[in-house]
């Protein structure tokens, strides 16, 4: 969703013709494949697309063939152009995303990410095919106490890297380091947050795909086996701090707010929010004096 | 940009190997620098990797309080300059020794030895990479010294560092060099050793791209000129751009990197777009495991490709050239930075380029140990400062390239071919070779042959023919199979080379030229041993960017160990092989960049061609 200050005011686009799956399709200039595909209504899995950031088609989950091409293109950031001709689900497309998704399930624990058990029967992926392999298993990094890290969750889509970059907050406390299957998320030396430029403004979080970064609250409920999904509520309000008046979602279990997020379709914050609003509710919920 | 530094102090030699790239910032009270200058520093950024190296050659790593100094002076975040810092394999992140050997395991080394040679210096000099010890010593990707190989580079962090290479080593070199460093080794053998042809003159009267090694004194300027130097410039100037361009098409000249795009369409794409600056990316990055062209070529003739890529940037519009030269050629930096200095000197470089008011100039970017920054796009990041990841085509270098900008990138083969070609016109270039493949053809043979080297003949001559060329497979052994490649291209069996090494006849049998690597083999090649050294390679050099790259070439290589190592059942035997060609065919499909494309198929044409792992 485009925020009122960002309505563009240009020429009006024209319409491009292509076709998905042998269907005509009309899209606007300067579309994506995937915004194609959602328009037409066509499914097409994601991991490294963040709606509200660049695309960096890393994951390639997404790709899709399109005539002419050598290979396959990722529809998440692949423009349309007139006459393309893009098939989404045939035997090549399907292959690719299933070896994706074996090799990401092999290598990284994705029992947090909600999508990938429904996709892994569609495609029928089988992450165990490889036997005893390597993993980027690790242990969990607590060194706050607002959010913490799991990168055995990680799937490096780089989408922290540019929320907390030029794309969102511009605090820059995280790259991707290192080089291969050694590439990870980190800051200067690996020092701990609290010695790194983290604001923790949460919007890492937000844009994580796979709870490889997760409040402290849900980590320490999932641990202790009392996270219960079902159990949530979500109820949308405006953040009480200051006059910019973003938007939040505050997810509750029990009455008590266990993670707050922000709609990204808000046109305050695209689902920004700063310490305050995402980690400064316990003073609504802190009522008894001990 | 309001950034945070770390709380380390750098030393003081890191703060005069920073001056020394940066120049100096304000002196307070002795070496004490004035902190905060950061909004001074707009647009610093693409001086990050040549101060990472600065730090590198001082003290030997990077260290906290290095890098926070370099990020003062650069205005760069922390993590990002140490997210660029440990993608580079010459970069260490840690402490150790100032002193390095580096002990090539690569493909052509290990035809000749290497694998014996590490057993050799790891039963002579201990563990690699011990702490406590004047040096260390490590197993190394190819050093490009292939033609005379097992090689080693020895590095010595200092004021000034050094840098030597041995080739061929034994296990006494290493443990000799750890102990002196690179200043007490002999000098290296002289360039045209590199090129067999050139010693007999029927051979040297073949050479057309390497005429001149060995013949001109790489120092001189004047001796260049002497032997033919700048009149291709001059007539360049004469026919104007689009009469440069005109010829270059007209030769039907293509890439020389591996891709084989024609250079014309390229050059005058760039031409015309209307947006400036135009930039020209001369790709010295060879980092293709039995590459060294382009290293004969800027080590023994290195005026001849600054004034290729002074014609180019004439024709293209190009106000900045850069040429991307692999970190591990020692002589080659250092040949080609003495040229560019004299080319300026004498007005061949600089603002008014031979007195005709045209303004060109010249930076060598070094590369620190990463195969992906040959990769077209990953190139522009890496001299822009960033990780040296693959960008996204399309847009395409033509249009969005170095700096955003629209920008030439051409391998040195690629641009030393314009020399003739605007000498002689572009259908005389055109005639030489076949109707497919035009001009002449630098190929790299290394192996099992008795005389390796670089190779230059017109496209046409069989792969036979060549091997007969550099004196066949010696001591009585037999051929085996030829990499065609590299590490990114494909085997051959021994009863097919008689098919003539052109684009149009490598394509006819399923195998490409690559960048020009003959790697021979012969009977004696341990053949597992060889495909898991080109999984190794792949696995080491991913970027790590996209998962069917990054996670493929892990799980490929530990599919071939199990294949080739482990006691295994039929069944396992077949379920790994089912694994090695689903994530190949993944790699190929669904990888950004070139480098996934290609991490399979050399290991497929084992498999297909060869019979391997059966």
């Amino acid at each position: 969703m485009t925020s009122i200050y960002e309505t563009p005011v240009g020429l009006p686009r024209r319409a491009v013709s292509i076709q998905i799956n042998g269907e005509e399709v009309k899209v606007s200039e300067g579309a994506t494949i995937l915004d194609a595909c959602k328009a037409h209504g066509t499914d097409v899995p994601t991991l490294c697309y963040g709606d509200t950031l660049d695309p960096v088609n890393a994951c390639r989950v997404c790709v899709v063939e399109v005539e002419g091409n050598r290979v396959l293109v990722p529809s998440c950031s692949r423009k349309v152009e007139p006459g393309m001709v893009i098939n989404t689900d045939n035997e090549r497309t399907r292959h690719s995303r299933k070896m994706v998704l074996e090799l990401l399930g092999s290598s990284v624990d994705l029992s947090a990410a909600p999508m990938v058990a429904g996709w892994n029967d569609q495609y029928q992926a089988d992450p165990t095919r490889f036997g005893e392999s390597k993993t980027v298993k690790q242990s969990v990094k607590i060194d706050n106490d607002l959010y913490v890290r799991d990168y055995s969750r990680c799937i490096l889509c780089y989408k922290c890297v540019d929320a907390c970059g030029e794309q969102w907050q511009n605090s820059f406390a995280i790259s991707v380091a290192g080089r291969g299957f050694n590439a990870h998320i980190s800051t200067e030396f690996d020092v701990e947050l609290p010695d790194s430029a983290c604001v923790y403004c949460g919007n890492c979080v937000e844009v994580c795909p796979t709870g490889a970064l997760m409040f402290k609250t849900e980590h320490d409920m999932r641990v202790a086996d009392t996270w219960d999904e079902s159990a949530q509520q979500q109820t949308t309000t405006i953040c009480p701090y200051c006059g910019v008046g973003c938007s939040l979602t505050l997810h509750t279990q029990d009455n008590t707010i266990v993670k707050v997020t922000s709609p990204h379709e808000s046109a305050v914050g695209s689902g920004n929010l700063c310490i305050k609003g995402r980690f400064g509710f316990q003073h609504v919920q802190t009522l008894k004096h001990n | 940009m309001d950034l945070r530094f770390p709380k380390e102090e750098p030393t003081l030699a890191e703060v005069q190997a920073l001056d020394a790239v940066l120049g100096e910032s304000l002196v307070v009270e002795g070496w004490q620098r004035e902190r905060g200058g950061a909004h001074l520093a707009a647009d610093q950024r693409p001086h990050l990797l040549a101060a990472l190296h600065a730090l590198q050659n001082r003290v030997g790593w990077v260290s906290p309080g290095g890098l926070g100094e370099l990020c003062r002076r650069l205005d760069v975040p922390p993590a990002e300059a140490y997210g660029v810092a440990s993608f580079y394999a010459m970069f260490s992140m840690e402490e150790r020794p100032a002193r390095v050997v580096h002990v090539c395991a690569d493909l052509a080394c290990q035809v000749l030895g290497a694998g014996a040679l590490l057993d050799a210096v790891q039963a002579e000099c201990g563990n690699p990479s011990q702490t406590g010890v004047p040096g260390a010593w490590q197993p190394s990707p190819c050093l490009g010294l292939c033609e005379r190989g097992p090689a080693i580079l020895v590095t010595e962090a200092g004021d000034p560092a050094h840098e030597a290479v041995i080739a061929p080593a034994i296990a006494t070199d290493v443990a000799v060099a750890l102990r002196v460093g690179p200043k007490g080794l002999g000098a290296e053998a002289p360039v045209v050793a590199a090129v067999p042809q050139a010693a007999t003159p029927q051979g040297a009267a073949e050479l057309v791209l390497l005429k001149r090694v060995g013949v001109v004194d790489p120092s001189s300027l004047d001796d260049y000129r002497a032997h033919g130097g700048y009149e291709a410039l001059r007539a360049a100037f004469a026919m104007g751009p689009t009469g440069v361009i005109r010829e270059v098409t007209d030769s039907n000249l293509v890439g020389r990197g591996g891709a084989a795009f024609p250079a014309g369409r390229k050059w005058a794409a760039v031409a015309a777009q209307p947006v400036r600056t135009h930039y020209l990316v001369c790709n010295a990055d060879e980092s293709e495991p039995g590459t060294f062209k382009d290293r004969v070529i800027i080590e023994g003739d290195p005026f001849s490709l600054i004034e290729a890529m002074t014609i180019c940037a004439f024709a293209t519009g190009c106000e900045q050239g850069f040429v991307y030269l692999r970190g591990e050629y020692p002589r080659a930096l250092e040949h080609l930075q003495h040229a560019i200095d004299a080319a300026h000197d004498r007005g061949f470089l600089g603002a008014n380029v031979m007195g005709l008011g045209f303004a060109f100039d010249i930076t060598i970017v070094r590369g620190a140990g990463a195969y992906i920054c040959g990769e077209e796009t990953a190139i522009f990041n890496s001299i822009e400062g960033y990780r040296g990841e693959p960008r996204s085509k399309p847009p395409f270098p033509v249009e969005v390239g170095l700096f955003g900008k629209p920008t030439v990138v051409n391998n040195v083969e690629t641009l030393v071919n314009v020399l003739p070609i605007v000498l002689n016109g572009g259908p005389a270039y055109a005639a030489i070779g076949t109707a497919g493949s035009s001009g002449t053809k630098v190929f790299c043979v290394s192996g099992a042959v008795a005389n390796a080297g670089v190779y230059e003949l017109p496209f046409g001559a069989t792969l036979r023919e060549l091997i007969d060329l550099a004196g066949g497979v010696p001591n009585g052994r037999s051929l085996k199979a030829v990499l065609l490649g590299g590490a990114a291209g494909s085997f051959v069996r021994a009863d097919e080379i008689d098919f003539p090494l052109t684009l149009e006849g490598a394509r006819a049998h399923n195998t490409t030229l690559g960048s020009g690597v003959v790697m021979v083999l012969d009977d004696t090649v341990d053949l597992p041993t060889f495909l898991r050294r080109i999984a190794a390679f792949f696995r080491d050099e991913s970027c790590g960017q996209c998962v069917p790259c990054r996670v493929g070439t892990v799980r490929q290589e530990e599919a071939l160990i199990r294949i080739t190592l482990g006691p295994r059942s039929a069944a396992q035997h077949e379920a790994d092989l089912t694994i090695l060609r689903d994530v190949g065919r993944a790699m190929r499909d669904a990888s950004i960049c070139g480098l996934g494309q290609t991490a399979w198929s050399a290991i497929e044409s084992a498999i297909d061609r060869l019979g391997a792992l059966q």
